[in-house]
């Protein structure tokens, strides 16, 4: 990148340093992402329709009785499986819709820093799946008869679903190139992420039945530092990943 | 402008690229001509970064590739058969887009001078998905120009498009030349080549056969100078 810095700026070029072209890259394309998803609402629509139907099967598959529906093991485990279900779905969808038109070689010729992509990316895809996340929750209290609107839990939320995403955009990148993409995802990527759900789902357990912070702390500190690795780690690696 | 020494890419065993040599001076227009697998969008492909060589040297605008990669993307404009274009954005937000790319600070002018240049300004706040093919090529090109780039890679610009569409795309590629930008272009029709460039290569087998200077060969002529650069190859 210090190439970029020396060399001559063509006519109407911002000036500002490499921060500044990285933020600018990496929002233009969260406001790209957001932008064609208002228009056409398909990852949306598509994520949402999913979840509910998965909360919907689970509600009969499982038949519970009422007071086993509360239980905090059983909300956090259904829960995290709706998310990560409907999370995988938006994530293939995402990168999809660079590869299929030749996008990703439109982002991928801009003179930045190609992690403002992959940000920009992963920003975008956490978005959907909080709104997701959004939606289902009032969903899940209504027809599950349990309390979920706990500050704890909606942390635990927060934190898994930025793993979560982070990951899973990285391997949606190396995913999409292939013709099996739909399938090759999940396999990638829940090896991988196993961490992150147990973490989550034993942190969201242990909000919801009310125990002891030093009994939960160890798994958020999992979720942060997992959070923290993978981000770093796809900071790195990404340029080589969708390069030919 | 685009110095390019014993190129050489593989993909696993199979050699596309095999020792190619290419030099291209600033102003220049190249029509880079050749079959099915010669190897031209791959050779391409590696002058816009896109995609690493396996061995040789690549040098555009002075800059070395692949490490000097990001400095070389900025100076470089790339139109491929495909429009680089997002259906469910406007035409004016396609371009304001990759204009933050870029980092353009006059974006909205810019904008709307490239829209003008293209012929799109009064489609501007249409989605892209709603163009016929030829006008996403038309707005493909302003997206590529945006930046105002030294060097212009076209690779097979006319596929899918139709008399009247390519006619026009080949007005917007003579102003694109008559403004002292240099231009690669890859095609397989030697009759809009010989409109359009200043210079044919023949590409064949990974390698270029043949070269010639417009003022060196009649058009008429062109044909049987490709047809002889393959044989020989």
């Amino acid at each position: 990148m210090s190439i970029d810095q020396q060399s001559t700026p063509y006519p109407g070029e911002s000036t500002s340093g490499r921060l500044g072209s990285f933020m600018r890259a990496m929002f233009a394309v969260v406001w790209k992402d957001l932008s064609a998803e208002l228009r056409s609402r398909e990852l949306i629509s598509a994520m949402l329709v999913f979840a509910l139907l998965v909360i919907l099967i689970f509600n009969f598959a499982l038949d519970l009785d009422p007071a086993s529906r509360r239980e905090p093991t059983i909300t956090a485990g259904v829960l995290w499986v709706i998310f990560v279900f409907a999370g995988t779905l938006g994530l293939n969808r995402s990168m999809a819709v660079e590869k299929d038109r030749g996008c990703m070689d439109g982002l991928l010729l801009a003179p930045v820093d190609r992690s403002a992509i992959y940000f920009g990316k992963v920003i975008g895809n956490l978005v959907f799946m909080l709104m997701v996340e959004i939606i289902v929750l009032p969903i899940y209290s209504l027809l599950y008869n349990v309390n979920l609107f706990n500050p704890g839990l909606l942390l635990v939320i927060l934190l898994g679903s930025i793993g979560y995403v982070a990951v899973g955009t990285l391997l949606a990148a190396m995913a999409v190139q292939a013709r099996t993409r739909d399938i090759l995802l999940p396999i990638l990527l829940f090896p991988v992420v196993l961490p992150v759900i147990l973490a989550a789902v034993k942190a969201s357990t242990g909000f919801l039945d009310g125990s002891e912070m030093e009994m939960i702390l160890p798994w958020l500190n999992l979720l942060i530092v997992y959070d923290i690795i993978f981000s770093a780690v796809a900071f790195m690696v990404f340029d080589y990943v969708v390069e030919e | 402008m685009i110095s390019v020494r014993k190129l050489i890419k593989r993909f696993g065993l199979k050699t596309v690229l095999r020792g190619l040599d290419f030099e291209v001076e600033q102003g220049e227009f190249v029509a880079l001509l050749g079959p099915n697998g010669a190897g031209k969008t791959t050779f391409l492909r590696i002058l816009a970064s896109l995609s690493r060589p396996s061995m040789g040297g690549v040098k555009i605008a002075g800059y070395r590739l692949p490490d000097q990669a990001a400095a070389v993307r900025r100076r470089l404009g790339v139109v491929s058969h495909q429009p680089l274009l997002y259906g469910d954005l406007t035409a004016e937000e396609n371009l304001k887009f990759y204009g933050r790319m870029y980092s353009i600070n006059t974006l909205d002018a810019r904008v709307k001078e490239v829209l003008d240049l293209v012929g799109l300004t009064a489609r501007r706040r249409d989605l892209v998905r709603t163009f016929s093919r030829g006008m996403q090529q038309r707005l493909a090109i302003g997206r590529a120009v945006l930046h105002d780039p030294d060097v212009m890679l076209f690779d097979e610009p006319h596929t899918g498009l139709d008399q009247d569409a390519s006619a026009m795309l080949d007005t917007v590629l003579r102003e694109v030349a008559a403004r002292g930008r240099t231009v690669v272009m890859t095609s397989h029709d030697l009759a809009r080549a010989a409109d359009l460039a200043s210079r044919f290569d023949v590409i064949s087998r990974g390698v270029i056969g043949a070269s010639v200077r417009r003022d060196e060969i009649d058009p008429n002529d062109l044909l049987a100078f490709y047809r002889g650069a393959l044989q020989e190859s």
